[in-house]
């Protein structure tokens, strides 16, 4: 038998990740347009590069380079996001407060702006971990970063989601 | 281990990252700490929220094709062509045969549950398709070269006709296999939309007016006339496709000469 052509072995380990690909630009961009254009771009760069792709997971190896991709396209088109605070939050900011039920009722849509809010990396660490299920390693191998920094920008990133939402809901109550 | 300690590694511990040890401490102090065990249920609901919020955006049908354009040129210059990939789709094919025989055995499953398999087999060749080098076996517009192509390929011909003046140009076609045989696909298009027509004999099944589905984004159209079966799936809108099947069911071609 013979091996398998690039092209071939492209479209075995790449090709069927386009629905996570897709998924990660659209939250990075916020744009549907953009989010074809970064997917598009993404593709044709890990094709170029998937040479030096020696085996491992193909859905980590894309989606690092529609990471890259997007981000590049957000400095062409945007202005930088503002610095992060990537202390843990402290304990009593909102995580003490007994907010479950609203938690667990809050509709998608508000979901979806708060999330939509969040900065660019601490939204990236949500999507990856709770919408695509990867590891702390996967999202560190995606994001560049180590795995320590990793698990503070979810902690933050989830205080800030928690804040938002419980406090929101707090003015639809009182509306 | 202190509130404080609890608080920095609650993250990890909820997403199954601590080790056993570490796991083990946290959960003895969150029994029997309030403060953090509500943090933990909070943590819970925000995690199960964003998993079940429908928050996953899904990519437009268009964006494979537009894909598999782009990839296609680099391929060509490759050689040899994707062995590999054919023997996957030939895989895939026989999983998906198996299961649909296993249902229409199984007399507890109703018939509808053996369409709705086929329905998900088209729609499967379909994605298949739009994988890079999938789409077409023979690349023509004409209908005179597609449909010998088929001769001695298959046990029946396939009515082909080019729809090009109303707007749906023929590409191509290939074979695929479907409901337990080999089947013409043709291949038309749209403006940027991909449609493939499934067709093989009915053998003595009774026609059967168009029904119409959507699967995972996409539209399909089925009818049984004048003894062939008829599958199509495209991205294309329900009211386009119904016009283009349509065109079919009144082309000359696709009543089908005596054999």
């Amino acid at each position: 038998m013979g091996q398998p052509s690039k092209l071939g072995r492209f479209e075995l380990l790449v090709v069927p990740h386009m629905r996570a690909a897709y998924n990660l630009a659209r939250w990075l961009t916020r744009n549907e347009h953009d989010a074809e254009d970064v997917v598009q771009e993404a593709y044709l760069r890990a094709y170029r590069f998937f040479d030096g792709f020696h085996g491992g997971d193909g859905r980590t190896w894309l989606l690092a380079i529609v990471r890259n991709t997007c981000y590049t396209w957000l400095q062409r088109n945007r202005k930088p996001s503002i610095e992060l605070d990537e202390d843990i939050p402290e304990l009593d900011s909102c995580r003490s407060n007994p907010e479950a039920v609203l938690l667990r009722s809050v509709d998608s849509e508000r979901l979806r702006q708060a999330l939509d809010d969040l900065p660019v990396e601490f939204r990236e660490a949500i999507v990856l971990r709770e919408l695509e299920g990867l590891s702390y390693k996967e999202i560190g191998t995606v994001a560049g970063i180590p795995v320590g920094t990793v698990m503070s920008r979810l902690a933050r990133a989830r205080s800030r989601l928690q804040k938002a939402l419980t406090s929101r809901a707090h003015q639809g109550g009182a509306a | 281990m202190s509130c404080e300690d609890a608080h920095m590694l609650l993250d990890a511990y909820l997403d199954g990252e601590l080790d056993l040890v570490r796991n083990i401490e946290i959960e003895k102090h969150v029994d029997g700490c309030k403060v953090c065990a509500s943090a933990v249920e909070n943590q819970r609901a925000l995690g199960s929220a964003l998993r079940s919020g429908g928050l996953y955006y899904q990519a437009p049908p268009s964006l494979g094709p537009r894909l598999e354009k782009l990839l296609q040129p680099a391929g060509r210059v490759e050689t040899p062509p994707k062995r590999f990939g054919w023997q996957l789709v030939a895989l895939a094919a026989c999983l998906l045969l198996g299961v649909y025989f296993i249902a229409r055995m199984i007399p507890g499953i109703p018939h509808d549950v053996a369409g709705n398999l086929l329905a998900q087999e088209a729609l499967d060749s379909h994605l298949r398709s739009l994988m890079p080098g999938h789409l077409t076996d023979v690349q023509s517009t004409d209908q005179h070269t597609v449909k010998p192509w088929f001769n001695g390929k298959l046990d029946y011909s396939p009515p082909v006709t080019d729809f090009a003046p109303q707007g749906f140009p023929l590409t191509g076609g290939r074979l695929d296999s479907l409901n337990g045989r080999a089947v013409a696909v043709l291949v038309y298009q749209r403006r940027q939309h991909l449609i493939n027509v499934y067709v093989w004999p009915a053998s003595g099944l009774p026609d059967a007016r168009v029904s119409e589905g959507a699967r995972q984004g996409y539209n399909m159209l089925h009818w049984t006339r004048a003894g062939l079966n008829w599958w199509l799936v495209s991205d294309l809108s329900s009211g386009e496709l119904n016009g283009f099947a349509n065109l079919l069911r009144a082309a000359p071609a696709s009543v089908p000469a005596a054999p």
